[in-house]
């Protein structure tokens, strides 16, 4: 009876992966063609993202930031190009074999898109029941309430609705719901939006430690300079339809492209950087140099306010 | 290389007994074997995980619980799982997953009271609407200029022309079962010839106006809620504030103007559809001819019927305008509260409209116009 039943809902739903991913790149995009109407959003757009590093993205409003992540992800069908994701071909992939990979990644949307109905460790083991729903429940429950905390809200947030949180609260539980599956990749879709400094430094650190231990990829879509600067391994910068570069800040910072250069070398820019400077300086404070340095940079972003 | 997680109890060199994972443990995974580790009755000195071939949170997290305190070691854990063991391993979270909940009993009378409560704050917050309106009228009678003319056109359209094919459908199919339903009983007595009193007299007095205030609640009434509701909830009618516009004038004013001249025309509408409706099966089912039909109905149908059904129509048009942008205007917070709102706005509204119809229909037996 079950072969029966496996034989007609094709064998076995569960999809099978039991090896972490070793390739180099967990992320692969080629030619990547996007239009709404008539309005090209991306047009031939390559990109790779390496194992176990964090990208950052970035690009002027209506560069296509969120519709690439959607395109990967799979919410927005391309008009031409391939995407392959753990070495999966995404744009002619089988219902199934999509479904395969589809565990394996954890996406934080940008208001955290909690289910507003269930409480946020209710919220957190929607995944895990969707996807295993032969686990013990009583195992379900223990593992929600690890992930709540491993996001870095308190434990008392378990039992708490999304409209009880705060937005900062919100987004770490819509981490803790993107976690669920233990993914290997993660999107995050402008995580500190909206978050005061001190709030979005928290959550940069929590990204940086967790893909640390979790040894996890990151795909990161921010506006946030300070973000770009403190966590991000590499850039990609998107303009003209096209990842015009991937590198790392400083090396972005030395392009001859005025989009880029705007973007690093206006004042926020300039401002992001020298913070980071500081905060270097500052841990070497027991050297004269460092901390003569220190005086003088504090004193000339003073001149520039 | 094994697909699923396995384990097996053994002694060592030492006489300890080591439990020994191997395979992936991981959240796909564990589901196999987690049952019998957890109900293992064999006490254990240490783990190997020497055999491990992936590790997730999730078996760390398992691995963790399994050593319990310090007292059962950790033996071969690899870096990667000597990490996630460290970074799962302290967290302690027992909060239970569901939000808390009172007693049934002290849960229902709690509700019950709410209710009472806002029961009467939404007869406060209705007149205070109310009073709101009246102000934005007067205000408006003094300065015309500030009437909003485009905004009047605009709803007139949706409200009214966009409807008339839906009403008008509606109103013939209701026509036709009427005369339909009516003749096959009037029959019994021979009297099918009264068909055109019965389709004539109920349509203008009564359903005419009934069903179309019905459809307009669906239709109006809801889209008022529903815009001003999401206006509400994007900050757009507080931005109308800051600017020195009213809501009031703007929204609710036109809204209320169209709904009530636009009941008055589609009610008629919706009769005179209705009574086509009912002359068309009449010439069919019962031989009485289409132009026969209309001529009668001129004789039997005494022109205080039309005016019962033209006097309620306004009536039921402010009502319908009311609960729509009232309801719209209270939305705050969360999208889904608009949603709950459109609900509130449309019941309320049919609710008022049927029990005044009650009403209308003695008062004007009462005086006369029977």
């Amino acid at each position: 009876m079950n072969t029966l039943v496996d034989e007609i809902l094709g064998k076995d739903s569960q999809p099978e992966t039991f090896e972490r991913y070793r390739g180099e790149y967990p992320v692969r995009v080629r030619g990547l063609v996007n239009s709404f109407g008539d309005q090209i959003i991306h047009d031939d757009l390559d990109l790779d993202v390496k194992r176990g590093e964090i990208l950052g993205v970035v690009g002027g409003s209506g560069t296509g930031k969120s519709v690439l992540m959607r395109s990967i992800i799979g919410l927005q069908q391309p008009d031409a190009g391939d995407i392959e994701v753990f070495g999966q071909s995404m744009t002619d992939a089988e219902p199934d074999e999509a479904l395969g990979v589809r565990n394996r990644w954890g996406v934080l949307f940008q208001g955290g898109a909690l289910f507003s109905t269930l409480t946020v460790g209710e919220n957190v083991e929607v995944p895990i029941k969707q996807f295993y729903p032969d686990l013990d429940p009583e195992i379900t429950r223990e593992i929600a309430r690890y992930k709540v905390v491993m996001s870095g809200l308190p434990g008392e947030a378990t039992s708490k609705y999304p409209s009880e949180l705060s937005g900062g609260m919100r987004k770490r539980a819509g981490l803790a719901r993107a976690l669920a599956l233990d993914p290997e990749l993660l999107f995050l879709d402008e995580p500190t939006a909206g978050l005061d400094p001190i709030g979005a430094s928290a959550f940069d650190q929590l990204t940086k430690n967790l893909k640390q231990t979790l040894g996890l990829t990151v795909f990161l879509i921010t506006h946030d300079l300070d973000t770009l600067h403190e966590i991000c391994d590499r850039v990609a910068v998107l303009a003209d339809h096209k990842v015009v570069a991937v590198d790392t800040v400083p090396n972005l910072m030395k392009l001859d492209h005025p989009w880029i250069q705007e973007y690093f070398n206006g004042p926020r820019g300039r401002a992001a950087l020298t913070a980071q400077a500081l905060d270097e300086l500052r841990k070497h404070m027991d050297k004269p140099i460092a901390a003569q340095a220190v005086k003088a940079l504090d004193k000339s972003s003073e001149d520039e306010a | 290389m094994g697909t699923a997680a396995q384990y097996s109890l053994d002694k060592n060199d030492q006489g300890r007994t080591v439990l020994r994972l191997s395979g992936p443990f991981l959240l796909s995974t564990i589901g196999d074997v987690e049952p019998q580790l957890r109900g293992l009755d064999q006490s254990f000195d240490a783990i190997d995980l020497g055999d491990l071939t992936e590790i997730d949170t999730v078996g760390a997290w398992f691995v963790c619980r399994l050593a319990g305190d310090d007292s059962v070691e950790v033996l071969n854990a690899s870096e990667r799982a000597q990490r996630l063991m460290t970074a799962v391993g302290e967290i302690d979270n027992d909060a239970p997953m569901e939000a808390p909940r009172l007693p049934l009993f002290q849960r229902i009378s709690e509700s019950m009271g709410d209710k009472m409560f806002a029961a009467l704050e939404g007869v406060v917050s209705v007149v205070g609407f109310l009073g709101q309106v009246l102000l934005g009228a007067a205000s408006i009678l003094r300065h015309p200029t500030r009437f909003r003319y485009r905004a009047l056109v605009h709803q007139l359209e949706s409200v009214g022309v966009n409807s008339l094919p839906i009403i008008g459908l509606m109103s013939f199919l209701i026509g036709i079962v009427i005369a339909q339903q009516g003749a096959t009983q009037l029959q019994y007595f021979g009297a099918e010839s009264l068909t055109v009193n019965l389709v004539g007299r109920i349509t203008l007095r009564e359903l005419g106006v009934l069903m179309t205030a019905i459809m307009v609640a669906g239709r109006s009434g809801s889209a008022f809620a529903a815009q001003i509701g999401t206006m509400k909830l994007t900050e757009e009618i507080d931005a109308m504030r800051t600017i020195g516009i009213s809501p009031v004038e703007a929204l609710v004013i036109p809204r209320l103007l169209t709904c009530v001249f636009m009941m008055v025309l589609l009610g008629f509408y919706a009769s005179v559809m209705a009574i086509i409706g009912g002359a068309v099966i009449a010439d069919v089912m019962l031989g009485i001819p289409f132009w026969t039909f209309l001529f009668r109905i001129q004789e039997v149908v005494p022109t205080h019927d039309v005016w019962v059904g033209l006097i309620k129509a306004p009536v039921f048009g402010l009502i319908i305008g009311i609960a729509g942008c009232y309801q719209g205007m209270q939305v705050s917070g969360n999208s889904e509260e608009v949603g709950k709102r459109t609900t509130k706005a449309v019941v309320q509204a049919i609710f008022a409209v049927i029990v005044l119809d009650a009403f209308f229909a003695v008062f004007f037996t009462e005086v006369g116009w029977g």
